[in-house]
């Protein structure tokens, strides 16, 4: 029977191509008009460490990995036995393994997956220029169903540019893998609609904050390069070159927050992205820009911590220091894109936010989400009237002052080379003018004022996305989203209806409007992936939770699947 | 020219021209009382800049004038130019993210030697290496003043005057200008607040001169450092060339005591390093390349 979706994991040591064998097979999958998802896990060596790429395979949208892989290859088996739990096999998988590679290691073979051997490193030397990669790439283009002429065609953009002689012997080998693969199970999907890949994209996480953050506005970004954030500066660095800004890099995370400080104290809307160790550095001087109301908006791509933790792999335990890391009361934005796709629409979003209210955003993606490589319906475009509130020149009323008690909250802010609106921009506290103040009635005052323009603003509806009716509820927010959404749309086909709620802004919190959300709820679920239940607690000092509510976290590295959700509704949730 | 970037209707504002007026002083002074000591060296420093600017003619609105944290760091509030005081030891790359999003502004970063070349010091040597076109001017004297008196990176070892360190730092004083010249600092003078006209002659080729320029200015604390009253006393103002290669700057700073302030001690001339902003694109060109 043909499948709905089917979950592919390349292993292999460094060189092996087990990477560029994922891309071909995802991009092969967009083309034959399929839905793929590829996430990665590298060890810590710089080169030439082991590596698998899992490429979900799907006929329609999907924004996590599966509960467990269908088909293992091994190119090799070096140091590969550590991934068995990423590579989540089970009995009803089958592992390809090459015999001069050795043994398959104990712990990938405790699964019960069914073995099948094949001369992988043989049979490409038996075509000239062969590679084992690409004939992995023709065994599960057969597996899966894709055609030849899907592979053909991405192999041509991958390939075409290292010559005629490379491209005839990546041909033969995936022809070969293909005809090799044809005796073994079949996990082949429904055939997709080739004449849908032209309404597709294929992009990452990472890709999708940068591109945000162009379409927001963004013109420049100070960078620091940092794991698993420095693909998305990468992105930017020539995207940032070509609408007309510029990507600069620094010395340190010091400098790349007040960087963007700076060109956008000049009027220049900025960035920069960072991970955890990134973002700790940066927290004196965020407090900076929400003191001195210079808008700036910190992509946090999040990885395991606390301290260097694990720097390739997802976690999403840097919500406490975007929440409470700064120092003194600093209101402040804190938003979560919630999936690949998402990173476009939250991180624009942010960059409107951050110009619209003068003041820090901080966007928490993290590496499951930044680095996952997606086939996805090209995303809707978006449109934000952001602009913001300048001053021209000096007021009829007389002087011009930078920190103007509005009804707002938000004044206009002068940019250098305004005549008449010269004001020094000041992490001191400050008077209505700018000037330095100890005094109780200005501190108290900036004080309201930084707060209640956050406050009295509009969000709309995109503060969350609530999904699904139901008197069970899940709360979760960020990468969590797509295995949540898996696991309410298993529940519903048996049956259950669960109402989904995934929070995209998490500060300033939106009481009303959770509320609302909750109506009817009687039992409600919080699923995040920290050790200590940062979401939850979170949750539980701003929002009025049901009786009876449940968290469910756990660490990283392991992202989370849809089973494991399904699994706490089950057990009396 | 003003980068004049049309954010969905945002833009900076362009450049407003002024016929011929000429600016005094006064124009880039503030009415705001400096919280400085009575016989600080920053007031002569606030009023060497305004001189400098005035010499320079150049509108108050086109100036920046950036700062961290310090006594000195005060000092752009004590202006009439566009001022940010940012943290402690960060005002380089505030100053530098602004001059490359913003080069048509004249970018001035000020501060004090705790601030430049202690917390701040990482910024100082990238500053240098980075060369854009703005001027960075260091009131140093030799201790941290705000906090009531505790020894600065150029503080002498065996300085006892805080509790802090009551048997001295220990250490060896940094060497700010050697610094500069090795981390590529276009060009290097060495100034005494004592001197004003000296000075403000110094600032305006500091600004004028491209690149990055790093002006040291001795600027005594009469409160917790009186002993530097006799600065006075030591300074040469020395009317002499000098070598304006690498190699004979370093060896002419090494040589000096500190105390040699006249000629401009080192004039380099790298390009300076700037953003290009020359790209057309629109960003639906670059989402489309996402399309299969």
């Amino acid at each position: 029977m043909a499948r709905t979706s089917v979950s592919v994991v390349l292993a292999g040591s460094g060189g092996a191509g087990v990477i560029t064998a994922g891309t071909i097979l995802l991009q092969a999958a967009g083309a034959a008009g399929q839905y793929a998802y590829m996430t990665r896990s590298a060890g810590a060596q710089i080169r030439g460490g082991e590596a698998t790429a899992t490429i979900r395979f799907s006929t329609t949208p999907m924004q996590c990995q599966d509960d467990n892989s269908h088909i293992l290859i091994g190119i090799d088996w070096q140091n590969l036995g550590k991934y068995a739990r990423e590579m989540a096999l089970s009995s009803q998988s089958i592992i390809i393994t090459d015999p001069a590679q050795g043994p398959v290691p104990e712990s990938i073979l405790a699964s019960g997956a069914q073995e099948f051997e094949v001369p992988l490193k043989k049979l490409a030397r038996s075509i000239e220029g062969g590679r084992p990669n690409m004939l992995a790439v023709g065994i599960v283009a057969q597996l899966v169903g894709l055609p030849y002429a899907a592979i053909d065609g991405v192999l041509e953009k991958f390939i075409g540019r290292k010559g005629d002689k490379a491209m005839a012997s990546s041909r033969a080998a995936v022809k070969l893998g293909m005809e090799l693969a044809a005796p073994l199970p079949s996990f082949a999907l429904i055939a997709g609609d080739a004449t849908q890949a032209r309404t597709r994209w294929s992009i990452s996480g990472n890709e999708a904050a940068g591109l945000g953050a162009v379409k927001g506005g963004i013109r420049y970004a100070a960078a620091y390069p940092i794991t698993p954030a420095t693909d998305m500066l990468e992105w930017l660095a020539p995207a940032l070159e070509k609408v007309g800004g510029a990507l600069v890099q620094v010395e340190d995370e010091l400098a790349s927050i007040n960087h963007i400080i700076g060109a956008s104290y000049g009027g220049v809307p900025s960035i920069t992205a960072t991970s955890g160790p990134g973002l700790a550095l940066m927290t004196e001087s965020i407090g900076l820009a929400i003191a001195s109301e210079t808008p700036i908006v910190v992509v946090d791509v999040m990885r395991g911590g606390p301290s260097t933790g694990i720097p390739t792999k997802a976690e999403q335990s840097d919500l406490n220091i975007a929440l409470y890391g700064m120092h003194g009361d600093a209101p402040h934005l804190v938003l979560a894109p919630n999936s690949v796709t998402d990173c476009i629409f939250t991180t624009q979003w942010s960059v409107h936010l951050a110009e619209t209210l003068q003041t820090a955003a901080i966007v928490l993606s993290d590496q499951s989400l930044g680095q996952a490589q997606a086939i996805v319906d090209a995303p809707v475009d978006h449109h934000f009237d952001t602009r913001r509130l300048i001053a021209t020149g000096v007021p009829e009323s007389g002087k011009y002052q930078r920190y103007a008690i509005t009804e707002s909250g938000v004044s206009a802010m002068a940019i250098p080379g305004t005549r008449g609106c010269q004001y020094t921009a000041d992490g001191l506290e400050h008077t209505q003018a700018g000037l330095p103040s100890s005094m109780e009635s200005d501190h108290v005052a900036q004080m309201d004022k930084r707060l209640h323009k956050l406050t009295q603003f509009d969000y709309g509806a995109h503060w969350a996305d609530i999904e699904g009716e139901g008197d069970t509820a899940i709360i979760t927010w960020g990468s969590c989203t797509g295995a949540v959404r898996e696991a309410q749309a298993r529940l519903r086909d048996e049956g259950r209806a669960i109402r989904l709620i995934s929070i995209r802004l998490l500060f300033p919190v939106q009481p009303e409007q959770f509320q609302a959300a909750l109506a009817g709820v009687k039992n409600a679920l919080i699923i995040e992936q920290t050790h200590s239940g940062q979401f939850g607690r979170y949750l539980r000092s701003y929002y009025d939770l049901p009786p009876g509510t449940k968290v469910y976290c756990r660490p990283g590295p392991l992202t989370m699947r849809p089973a494991e959700i399904c699994q706490q509704l089950s057990s009396g949730g | 020219m003003i980068m004049n970037i049309d954010v969905q209707g945002m833009a900076c504002p362009s450049q407003q021209q002024d016929g011929q007026k000429n600016y005094d002083a006064l124009d880039y002074k503030s009415e705001v009382k400096p919280v400085w000591c009575p016989g600080c060296g920053d007031y002569s420093v606030l009023a060497a800049l305004t001189n400098a600017l005035a010499d320079l003619n150049l509108p108050p609105e086109q100036v920046a004038l950036v700062s961290g944290i310090g006594c000195s760091s005060r000092i752009p509030a004590y202006t009439n130019v566009y001022g940010f005081h940012g943290v402690h030891g960060r005002a380089l790359p505030v100053a530098t993210g602004l001059k490359l999003a913003r080069p048509d502004l004249t970018v001035i970063a000020a501060g004090g030697d705790g601030d430049g070349f202690s917390i701040g010091g990482n910024h100082f040597l990238h500053a240098c290496r980075r060369n854009i076109d703005m001027t960075y001017i260091v009131m140093d004297n030799q201790v941290y003043g705000m906090t009531k008196g505790q020894a600065s990176p150029t503080t002498a070892p065996d300085w006892t005057g805080s509790d802090l360190t009551p048997h001295g730092s220990g250490v060896n004083p940094f060497h700010p200008l050697v610094i500069a010249l090795a981390s590529g600092a276009n060009f290097i003078a060495r100034c005494f607040s004592g001197e004003p006209v000296h000075l403000a002659e110094t600032i305006v080729e500091a600004i004028k001169h491209p690149g990055f320029s790093v002006v040291q200015i001795l600027s005594p604390c009469v409160t917790f450092r009186p002993e530097q009253r006799e600065w006075k006393d030591r300074i040469r103002l020395v009317d002499q060339s000098y070598p304006t290669d690498m190699r004979g700057a370093a060896k002419q700073l090494l040589a000096d005591d500190g105390f040699t302030i006249g000629q401009v001690l080192y004039r380099g001339d790298r390009a300076p390093y700037a953003c290009k902003y020359d790209g057309t694109d629109s960003i639906d060109v670059i989402a489309e390349g996402f399309r299969l």
